[in-house]
């Protein structure tokens, strides 16, 4: 199933959470609303549960307007942050709960219902539970009853509010790949809120950047971490370099020296420069580049860190250079930035 | 898969250091203080009670229980519980439900109000509705003028008693409801429950235990109540007198057996609420600690 979210903005009292989002989501596709807490992500998420309703703007499902249905006949599967099991039922009474409360024709038996609820125990790996009760189920499983409870409707779309968060590391990378082989054989159409880069990054096939009431970027992972189109994304996703430089004749200025970056398009004057610490070729010589002295190096996972303090002002960007890199016992280092942007300054 | 982060929600024993134990002679004293004053204080009234009940020994007793204005007090005792304490809980659900689950305006001074009862002498309110409903009343000419009783009959004593003991339901149910919050009624909408589903399978499982504890404390207050009744309902022997009224008035006919009798069974009363608050406090708390597992 198809989602289209069009022009939606949503106020609370007034202050508004979503500020005129629009986003298309594929039939099947499994996506990621990433973004810090206050961006907005849990409110578009409920937006398109039908948990809330838009202030303005339309969510459609297919070609048909959802935006006035109730979360009933919206027909979502929907996983919340603390699951919210009812604690009184057994596990294939969580189940079976959607199934039990349809009306008329389309209520299984009870037979069928506890049969389709063994059926998706088996699908999330926990079969033999039928009879535990929520409280005897530690957080990883009462996740997967959750997300077995949310499929038993046959939802036309799954969604995720933070999946993982109440979890620990261990588990959550555990649960992030079931998560997305769960998909890949269902082929459901899923929507996940998270805060976590790493997690929707890798577990996402398009990864939506929120930020205050915004949609900041959409893309693939490569996309959002190689080309990032806002100085908040370069911030919040991985790490990066902000410079403040100038720009002059389409050359880039750092102080009083040209650093070697054509910029033809950018319009005169200041600018901040940002670029990613891996993303570096480094130079001998200097004529065009960026240098500094080094001013701290650490050593992180396969690669070392080294920290420089560039011209007068003492700015301070850091690159990543590989283990044993000579350059890295030098007391002064010279480079120019691979890929790059140039954002009006702040 | 394993799951290694499975956690125990074991009580947590808190082992106190020797530094803040009392000596022994100051732990004795203390808690000397504390039997000596509940014995005086609880144990031995009730005690005289049963006593004095069975002073001319248990003929009198059950005589005295059976006779037709105490048969008639004790009747008219079950009554207005059985209309009070049932309207309480529909109240108290729907006023607790309306706090803990959604926002409105006028909310805080709601919960204010909802605690008035216990702020005000029960005299003041029974008098409250003798001047609305007395004869003299606000709407005592139109009530009279209709033929409705109100004043010094079972309504007016109804209302009281309603009036008494409408925080205890809604007070025990806020606190759990919000604690609770809306998650679960989510959940079920988002299956596809109607409201009343919603309601009926997941919101009053979660909230069955402290509804009965609420319950017990009403209908104890609600039997036992004096101050309120006692203004409105006219002491009228055999029609308006409850258990608590018919007691005043045999103990000021000087027939202290009769008096006792009556009151030995409010006291019993207590005894059996006391015991299965007990008992609900035990289950209830290993179902809020359920709660927290989650």
């Amino acid at each position: 199933m198809e989602v289209r979210v069009a022009n939606v903005r949503k106020e609370f009292e007034r202050f508004p959470a979503l500020h005129d989002v629009s986003l298309d989501i594929k039939s099947g596709e499994l996506i990621a609303l990433l973004g810090p807490s206050g961006s907005g992500k849990t409110t578009l998420l409920r937006l398109i549960a039908g948990l809330e309703r838009p202030t303005r703007g339309k969510i459609f499902f297919g070609d048909e307007d959802a935006s006035q249905k109730s979360i009933q006949e919206r027909n979502v599967g929907f996983v919340f942050q603390h699951y919210a099991l009812f604690r009184h039922m057994t596990v294939a009474d969580n189940i079976g709960f959607g199934l039990k409360v349809r009306h008329g024709p389309s209520r299984p038996p009870a037979q069928e219902i506890r049969r389709r609820a063994s059926e998706l125990l088996d699908l999330v790996q926990l079969s033999g539970l039928e009879k535990r009760y929520p409280a005897q189920l530690s957080g990883g499983q009462r996740q997967r009853v959750a997300l077995a409870r949310a499929m038993a409707i046959e939802p036309k779309v799954l969604l995720l509010d933070e999946p993982f968060g109440a979890l620990d590391a261990q588990v959550r990378r555990e649960l992030r790949r079931w998560l997305r082989e769960i998909h890949d054989r269902t082929g459901h159409t899923t929507v996940f809120v998270t805060h976590d880069q790493e997690e929707a990054l890798e577990l996402a096939d398009r990864v939506v950047v929120m930020s205050q009431g915004r949609i900041e970027q959409v893309g693939t992972a490569d996309d959002i971490y190689d080309t990032p189109n806002s100085p908040f994304v370069y911030g919040f996703i991985g790490e990066s370099n902000a410079l403040p430089v100038k720009v002059e004749n389409g050359e880039i200025w750092l102080a009083d020296r040209p650093i070697g970056l054509a910029a033809p398009h950018a319009p005169e004057g200041d600018a901040t420069l940002y670029f990613r610490p891996h993303d570096v070729e480094l130079l001998d010589g200097c004529s065009g580049c960026i240098a500094g002295t080094v001013a701290a190096s650490r050593r992180v996972a396969g690669t070392r860190r080294v920290e420089l303090e560039i011209g007068g002002q003492r700015q301070r960007v850091e690159i990543e250079l590989p283990v044993g890199h000579p350059a890295a016992q030098k007391s002064r280092v010279a480079f120019r930035p691979g890929r790059w942007k140039l954002f009006p300054a702040a | 898969m394993a799951d290694p982060e499975i956690k125990s929600y074991e009580p947590y024993h808190e082992s106190r250091s020797a530094a803040v134990t009392e000596s022994r002679p100051a732990q004795a004293v203390l808690m000397a203080i504390a039997f000596a004053f509940l014995g005086i204080f609880l144990l031995l009234p009730l005690i005289i009670v049963f006593h004095e009940a069975l002073a001319k020994g248990i003929g009198a007793y059950t005589q005295a229980l059976v006779e037709p204005d105490a048969r008639s007090a004790i009747h008219l005792t079950l009554l207005v519980a059985a209309i009070s304490v049932p309207l309480n809980v529909v109240f108290g659900i729907s006023a607790a439900w309306a706090i803990a689950k959604f926002e409105f305006k006028g909310k805080a001074f709601l919960t204010t109000l909802i605690d008035l009862p216990f702020s005000v002498s029960p005299v003041i309110s029974g008098l409250v509705y003798v001047l609305l409903f007395g004869a003299q009343g606000l709407l005592g000419g139109w009530l009279k003028m209709h033929g409705i009783q109100i004043l010094f009959a079972v309504p007016g004593i109804v209302l009281a008693t309603v009036f008494v003991t409408f925080p205890f339901v809604a007070r025990e149910l806020i606190p759990l409801m919000q604690e609770q919050g809306n998650g679960d009624e989510e959940a079920a909408l988002s299956l596809g429950a109607n409201g009343w589903q919603t309601f009926w399978y997941v919101t009053l499982p979660n909230i069955k235990w402290g509804l009965l504890y609420g319950v017990l404390l009403c209908n104890a207050r609600a039997m036992g109540e004096f101050g309120a009744v006692s203004v409105v309902s006219g002491h009228i022997r055999g029609l308006t007198n409850t258990m608590p009224l018919h007691v005043e008035i045999l103990y000021n006919e000087y027939n202290a057996v009769g008096a006792f009798a009556v009151a030995s069974l409010l006291a019993g009363l207590a005894l059996v609420t006391l015991v299965l608050k007990t008992l609900l406090e035990m289950r209830y708390g290993a179902e809020l600690a359920a709660t927290r597992g989650h």
